[in-house]
């Protein structure tokens, strides 16, 4: 167990000990070695490949031994549902998942999950925890830089504030991985993060090693109110079109620059670097297919042409948020690869929020789109497994017949494949990441509560057991003392 | 009900107008239900209603269908009372994004605004918030810039909507009154009773009002009462203009007297577990009735809550110190309370766009240690008892037939309302959503766009 972490956390030292070497310039392939050629290498901090992860994850993953789970019934999110099922795990990793048979090795810490259930730790892949925590005051208002419609430069991580007590309620709802991302008041808002959800003291402890970047756009309401509001582009719809085809030219000239300086270079020829842009570095990792594309669209209209967009600078969307209008246009999303989050049935509470319907999810999943149901607030996401269940039931109200197997992938392996994590976890596969959920019921009961969660194979949260019950810094010495259920 | 007060003449006149209108009441046996009646009567496993003539004429195990019933086999099913929504905007406000559909705010006057004079049973919200199992609504105001729901990417949420803050000109501290309304389909007279409480936030809110801090509001509050009693006492006086400065208008005093005489409910939205001891103090040295709102420290003086006989309506879900004022905020609210005695509302969201968290955050108090027995009542007859309405709320022969009957456990995910009858009449199914829904659930095959449909 203690070697384990030891072992872990040494691996993470030994990446540090890289990253700091690529600052010095010798271990970026694409440039010269200082001195080999005429071009002087570019300082620190000016060029954007030297340094790709410049607040490189430091998450280690805590103590654990291996465990097992026994005799629950499992729900894989890869569509299987298993009676009296048998989930191993060892060293982080899940080692087995299978029917009562499956074989326990000697040693094994094996938890009774007789009437309980299983399933892949949860996944909300639309959160402003930390950005907007609780309490929710002005000098913490940190999710949207709203000082200009294009804000690609800014990363949300900046702003996460690790004491936020809304990622513990996260946790006793079974969220093991969140995305954070920057607010909708921009065309392109910023950098979203992924987060395990763990306790941390410094946002890089929580950051989810190797997850790729996302990049928040907003279509739609919220752009042009609050830049129309202050009499600039964009005011209109249109303009937010105009805003995003303008950012993308700028990008695909800029990452023409450094195409032509790195050319040149690497031809041995003289040339001075273009000047750095954080902004731009951002939207060329997305023409580059390195970042993805986050995109908040309400309306099934906005998302062809958002679609079109993309089509036009050869970037892909990962996925469309709210898309409270997906159940319009199933068959285009299931074409185009597109994924959709979205809410069971919060609608109405403005113009392009007000042809939502109940069975938006259910729809558009049985049209073959790729359903991911997302919270984008503190409340709902400690409960993303009932939010999944009352979109399953207003399907199944109309005779979609869904099943909670399939339905179990709206909150674990769908985002993950949206956030570009789904090789290394939200699903109970043997090799994946051991991030697992014990339920006191069927996940999609108003009655269930998740009893154990466990990130990475640890225990980091026990309903009945205090000493798994992390409060923040922020509650201590407070009424009620970080402390929310019986 | 209120049906009666209308003249024959008028009513005549409407029933043209209605055309929509479903039939008048008809008998109706709901048979093999399990029954949650929301009274002392508790569950009943097995058994039968009759509706009869708009009421409830025999509910129970032994009870059988009388001649000549429409006869429903609920196979299983779960008949509870029509849920009230405690505390909500429905019928007075469509997107909250959008000014011009919501009529929920005081505007220019304070405790005078007359919430009721803006009820729309046009709204489309309607026929979906009986789909939550809704047949009755406490349709309460805010203040003019009162923090209502909202999250944060979106709808206004004080992301970059700008501060809760009140805006200059804002009528001090109450909000208006509230009216009780029905949901039925085709009433075009729906509100109840209009003028059942006037509404006051205090805490953060009512101290933003103040011009920044809590000691300004409960003076304001306290001068507001005296104002009024001065009214009432000598209204000649004001008449002939001798009577001294009053803080709040004429119409504003006038909707506080039945304050003041103990008549009409102050309905307070507090947070903190002093402000809520400071609300019982005010009621107790002012005489004056109150209902608590919000309360979500209200566990940490729940014997004192009890100890007033005071009724509080509450969020289920409210578990974040999401401000100062709710630091100590617990799942377990609801039973703690209850547990103290207290007699507990659970509401939803206070929104239209979300009214079907109602039940499950019923379901959800359970989960956290709510004894299930007591759940239905939390959502129907306490909610009655605490807005003091009567002849609802309960399965209890002579009630109004205000009745769902659900699929399963009507606190459950997995369920939903089978038929929904207010005063005895089934209300139609359709919504606007549905509506949506099945327009889009197959492709068309006539070639032609989802319009045709």
């Amino acid at each position: 167990m203690t070697s384990r972490l030891r072992a872990a956390l040494a691996a993470t030292a030994t990446a540090a000990l890289l990253a700091a070497c690529a600052t010095t310039g010798s271990a970026a392939p694409d440039r010269p070695a200082a001195g080999t050629g005429p071009a002087k290498p570019v300082p620190a901090g000016l060029d954007p490949a030297a340094r790709p992860d410049p607040f490189p994850s430091t998450y280690a993953p805590f103590p654990a031994g291996p465990m097992a789970i026994r005799g629950a019934t499992v729900l894989t999110a890869t569509g299987q549902q298993i009676e009296n099922g048998v989930v191993v795990f060892s060293g982080g990793r899940i080692v087995a998942v299978g029917g009562p048979d499956t074989a326990i090795p000697q040693g094994t810490t094996v938890i009774d999950g007789t009437g309980k259930w299983v399933t892949p730790g949860i996944i909300d892949a639309h959160s402003h925890l930390g950005v907007y925590p609780s309490p929710g005051v002005a000098s913490r208002s940190d999710g949207n830089e709203a000082i200009d419609p294009v804000t690609a430069n800014v990363w949300a991580e900046h702003s996460v504030w690790p004491q936020d007590p809304g990622f513990n309620r996260a946790r006793a709802g079974g969220v093991t991985t969140l995305q954070i991302l920057p607010g909708s008041a921009n065309l392109f808002g910023g950098r979203s993060v992924t987060l395990r959800n763990v306790p941390s003291v410094t946002m890089q402890g929580m950051k989810f090693p190797g997850a790729p970047y996302g990049l928040k756009m907003a279509c739609g309401e919220n752009p042009k109110r609050v830049y129309g509001g202050k009499s600039r582009s964009p005011s209109t719809a249109m303009g937010n079109v105009a805003g995003y085809r303008r950012a993308w030219i700028d990008a695909a000239e800029y990452g023409r620059k450094w195409d032509d300086y790195r050319a040149k270079v690497s031809r041995g020829e003289k040339a001075d670097p273009p000047k750095r842009d954080l902004g731009l570095d951002t939207l060329v990792g997305v023409l580059r297919g390195e970042i993805l594309v986050q995109n908040h669209c309400y309306r099934a209209d906005e998302m062809a042409v958002m679609i079109d967009v993309a089509r036009e600078f050869g970037y892909r969307i990962t996925m469309f948020h709210h898309a409270s209008e997906a159940y319009k246009v199933g068959p285009l999303l299931a074409k185009e690869g597109i994924c959709f989050a979205t809410w069971a049935d919060w609608q109405g509470f403005k113009m392009e929020s007000y042809d939502g319907i109940e069975a938006n999810a259910a729809i558009a999943y049985r049209a073959g789109a790729c359903t991911v149901i997302h919270s984008d607030d503190p409340t709902i996401t400690q409960r993303l497994n009932q939010e999944a269940a009352i979109a399953m039931a207003a399907g199944n109200r109309i005779g979609l017949k869904i099943t909670d197997a399939e339905a179990i992938a709206w909150i674990t392996l769908n985002p993950a494949r949206a956030i570009g994590i789904d090789g290394q976890t939200g699903s109970l596969v043997a090799g994946k990441r051991a991030d697992v959920v014990l339920w006191s019921a069927d996940p999609f009961s108003i009655y269930a509560q998740a009893d154990k969660v466990f990130i990475d194979g640890a225990l980091v949260y026990d309903r009945r057991d205090p000493r798994y019950q992390p409060r923040s810094d922020f509650e201590l010495g407070q009424p009620g003392e970080g402390a929310f259920h019986p | 009900m209120k049906r009666a007060l209308i003249a024959p003449l008028f009513l005549a006149g409407m029933a043209t107008l209605a055309i929509a209108a479903p039939a008048a009441a008809e008998t109706v046996a709901i048979v093999n239900a399990r029954i949650e009646t929301a009274s002392a009567a508790g569950i009943i496993p097995s058994g039968t209603i009759v509706l009869k003539d708009g009421r409830i004429a025999a509910v129970g195990a032994g009870v059988t269908a009388p001649a000549g019933a429409r006869v429903i086999d609920a196979q299983g099913g779960v008949v509870t009372p029509g849920l009230i929504a405690p505390s909500s905007n429905l019928t007075v406000s469509e997107v909250e994004a959008v000014p011009s559909t919501r009529d929920d705010r005081s505007g220019k006057l304070s405790a005078g605004f007359d919430i009721s004079y803006g009820v729309n049973p046009a709204s489309p919200m309607i026929p979906l918030a009986r789909q939550t199992g809704l047949t009755r609504v406490v349709a309460t105001p805010l203040l003019s810039r009162g923090g209502a729901g909202g999250h944060k990417d979106d709808g206004g949420a004080e992301d970059f909507a700008g501060g809760g803050g009140g805006e200059e000109g804002d009528p001090a501290m109450f909000a208006g009154q509230a009216a009780i309304v029905s949901l039925a389909a085709g009433d075009q007279d729906p509100v109840v009773r209009a003028r059942v409480a006037v509404t006051l936030d205090l805490g953060e809110a009512g101290a933003r009002n103040a011009g920044g801090s809590r000691g300004a509001a409960l003076v304001l509050v306290r001068a507001a009462f005296q104002d009024a009693r001065a009214l009432a006492r000598n209204r000649n006086a004001y008449e002939r203009g001798e009577s001294r400065e009053f803080g709040l208008s004429r119409i504003d005093l006038e909707a506080l007297i039945p304050v003041v005489e103990g008549r009409t409910p102050l309905l307070v939205r507090v947070h903190r577990a002093s402000d809520i001891l400071q609300v019982l103090r005010l009621a107790r040295e002012e005489k004056v009735r109150v209902i608590l709102e919000g309360a979500e420290e209200g566990w940490l003086v729940a014997g004192e809550i009890a100890a007033a006989g005071v009724g509080v309506i509450l969020d289920s879900q409210a578990d974040l110190p999401d401000s100062f004022e709710s630091l100590g905020a617990r799942l377990d609210n609801a039973a703690r309370l209850r547990a103290a005695g207290v007699t507990v509302a659970i509401m939803g969201s206070r929104d239209v766009n979300n009214l079907r968290q109602q039940r499950f955050n019923a379901g959800l108090a359970v989960a956290n240690g709510l004894p299930r027995d007591q759940a239905m009542a939390t959502i129907t007859s306490d909610v009655a008892r605490i807005w003091g309405m009567t002849g609802v709320g309960s399965l209890t022969v002579g009630q109004e037939a205000d009745v769902v009957l659900w699929t399963g456990d009507p606190l459950e995910t997995s369920s939903w309302p089978q038929a929904v009858f207010i005063g005895g009449v089934e209300q139609p199914q359709s919504t606007r959503a549905f509506e949506l829904r099945d327009r889009y659930l197959k492709p068309a095959a006539s070639g032609y766009p989802p319009a045709y449909q």
